[in-house]
């Protein structure tokens, strides 16, 4: 009886996360394996690996992979977390306004909402837009680069809105680091460089391991940036994964593919968070 | 010594600044936009000031109808998951049992599954008993969403709260839901104020989910209505889009202004990120 009553606090929480995160993932994987279509026929049927096997075959299946490994590599594990951590180590030398007014306009561009944040970088990115006024004033040779290079636009849109996460978990992981430390090598004679590489790195390298799995899996699952800002275009030029998933299911009215592809996306989350997961057990 | 310091000092923030300003191109577009009568794509010292655009978009259609079903999205949603993020904290923070850890751990793992993937078959699964399109359906999806975060946050900040003071009032008969609500709550006040504000932020700037669940305009909130400025409208006016921008913006950016004040500098989310 008391451990029943001590138990049924969890009950709301289990409840809700039962019946709306792990059944649509059961039914995620269920529908993955079916030829379920949006017009909604009565009952879809079994179709196996089917929709695995069109999607390997598949070449626009194949360029969202590759668009999307782009995409993260850029903007997350390069983009987000090297100027994450540049910030976090520049702000810790710089004057106090300056830290405040860096700290304050980047952590905006983070808290605004995913569809303003879209708008604000098409606006830069378009033709008639900022970049290209600023390159006008500069001598230099203008693009439009939404179109010539739309992969690129939305991975500088991701590491713009995504950098404050970074720059935050950065500067409380170089908090930590004894200020002895780092002069002791100072006195040593270790250049900037050098500090950063052989004593700041390695003491950090669990905050690294952390940030690099949950940008990661953020930036897996961008979808209403890219949508504001190109819709997955021009063709399919900046088409990830979540974006081919929605256009399959729901312009192709294939829901069953569709499904099967977000599946491979969730598995793929998975292995990620998995990583994560012993990453924080050797951090406890 | 002090003069390399010194140096190093503008160096660092030169370069800050460099960034500073290439961050604030687009924030500084959308605030001068919002109030040029002639805005459009680059970022410009406005001709003349003017409110004409906050003037045209402050009608029930465009933001008061949108900004009302937000609130009530992501009112409801969040007021659901601290609910259930508190009840379920509270056994994992006091009582040790063989379950807390693994049920910690697939709490953990959740947190960092992407969301995204799972719309489609959400999608059809609401269509199947009949969710879709409803603020009620909308709302449990964003609090279960949520959820595994909040519950997160919750047990590490509850973790924080002293025991004695419970054990007093257990043995004087309280039960626990009465110390969690009459003691422990109001003892974690800033942690509450973090899962609350975090969560509703979330909420609000998430446009995937009701993008997917939602489909009569009327209840649409503004994250997904936002999109209406271009195509429905004819011409995009970019001044009202500006200033319907910094409208729907403002709640989110007070909110964490107001939390990262509470607790003392702008970190406080990163480090409680960091577990």
């Amino acid at each position: 009886m008391r451990r029943l009553t001590r138990v049924l606090p969890l009950a709301p929480a289990v409840v809700l996360l039962l019946l709306f995160l792990a059944g649509p993932i059961a039914y995620c994987v269920y529908i993955a394996f079916t030829d379920l279509q949006l017009t909604g026929q009565a009952h879809a049927s079994f179709v196996g690996f089917g929709n695995f096997r069109h999607a390997f075959h598949d070449a626009e299946f194949r360029n969202a992979v590759w668009l999307t490994l782009v995409f993260t590599v850029l903007s997350s594990l390069v983009g987000q977390n090297t100027l994450g951590l540049a910030l976090a180590a520049l702000m810790k030398r710089a004057s106090k306004p300056v830290r405040t007014l860096t700290g304050g306009v980047v952590i905006t561009a983070w808290v605004l909402p995913e569809v303003v944040a879209g708008f604000l970088l098409y606006a830069f990115f378009r033709r008639e837009g900022t970049l290209n006024a600023l390159l006008d004033w500069l001598h230099l040779p203008r693009q439009n680069w939404l179109f010539t290079l739309p992969v690129l636009a939305v991975s500088f849109a991701n590491v713009w809105r995504g950098t404050a996460f970074s720059m935050l978990v950065y500067s409380a992981a170089l908090d930590e680091i004894p200020s002895e430390i780092t002069e002791a090598a100072e006195v040593d004679g270790a250049g900037g460089w050098r500090r950063m590489w052989h004593i700041t790195l390695p003491m950090i390298r669990r905050s690294i391991g952390t940030n690099l799995m949950l940008n990661t899996l953020q930036t897996l699952s961008v979808f209403g940036l890219i949508w504001v800002m190109t819709r997955g275009g021009p063709g399919n030029r900046s088409q990830t994964l979540p974006l081919f998933m929605y256009e399959q299911a729901f312009q192709n009215s294939m829901i069953g593919y569709g499904t099967a592809v977000a599946l491979l996306l969730l598995v793929v989350g998975s292995l990620f968070s998995v990583v994560y997961l012993r990453l924080l057990r050797t951090e406890v | 010594m002090p003069r390399k310091h010194a140096s190093r000092r503008l160096a660092a923030d030169v370069c800050l600044l460099l960034v500073t300003v290439a961050f604030g191109l687009p924030l500084a577009w959308v605030v001068l936009s919002s109030v040029d009568p002639h805005a459009d794509l680059r970022v410009r010292v406005p001709g003349g000031l003017t409110l004409a655009n906050f003037d045209a978009v402050l009608t029930p259609d465009i933001t008061y109808t949108p900004l009302l079903n937000s609130l009530i999205l992501c009112g409801g949603g969040t007021a659901l998951t601290v609910a259930c993020a508190a009840l379920a904290a509270y056994p994992l923070s006091r009582f040790r049992s063989r379950l807390n850890r693994p049920f910690l751990l697939t709490i953990l793992f959740a947190t960092s599954l992407p969301i995204t993937a799972i719309m489609v078959p959400v999608y059809a699964l609401f269509v199947r008993v009949n969710l879709i399109d409803t603020l009620q359906g909308t709302i449990f999806f964003f609090a279960a969403s949520q959820l595994p975060f909040a519950v997160w946050l919750m047990k590490n900040f509850m973790d924080g709260v002293p025991k004695e003071l419970e054990e007093a009032a257990w043995t004087d008969g309280a039960s626990s839901l009465q110390s969690l609500v009459r003691i422990v709550l109001p003892l974690m006040g800033p942690g509450l104020a973090v899962v609350t504000v975090f969560s509703f932020v979330m909420m609000w700037g998430n446009f995937f989910v009701p993008f997917m669940l939602l489909l009569t305009p009327d209840q649409m909130p503004a994250s997904v209505s936002i999109n209406d400025f271009f195509g429905n409208r004819g011409m995009v006016a970019y001044g009202q889009l500006a200033a319907f921008s910094v409208i729907y913006s403002t709640p989110v950016i007070l909110l964490y202004i107001l939390v990262a004040r509470r607790l003392g500098g702008g970190f406080a989310l990163g480090g409680a990120v960091k577990g």
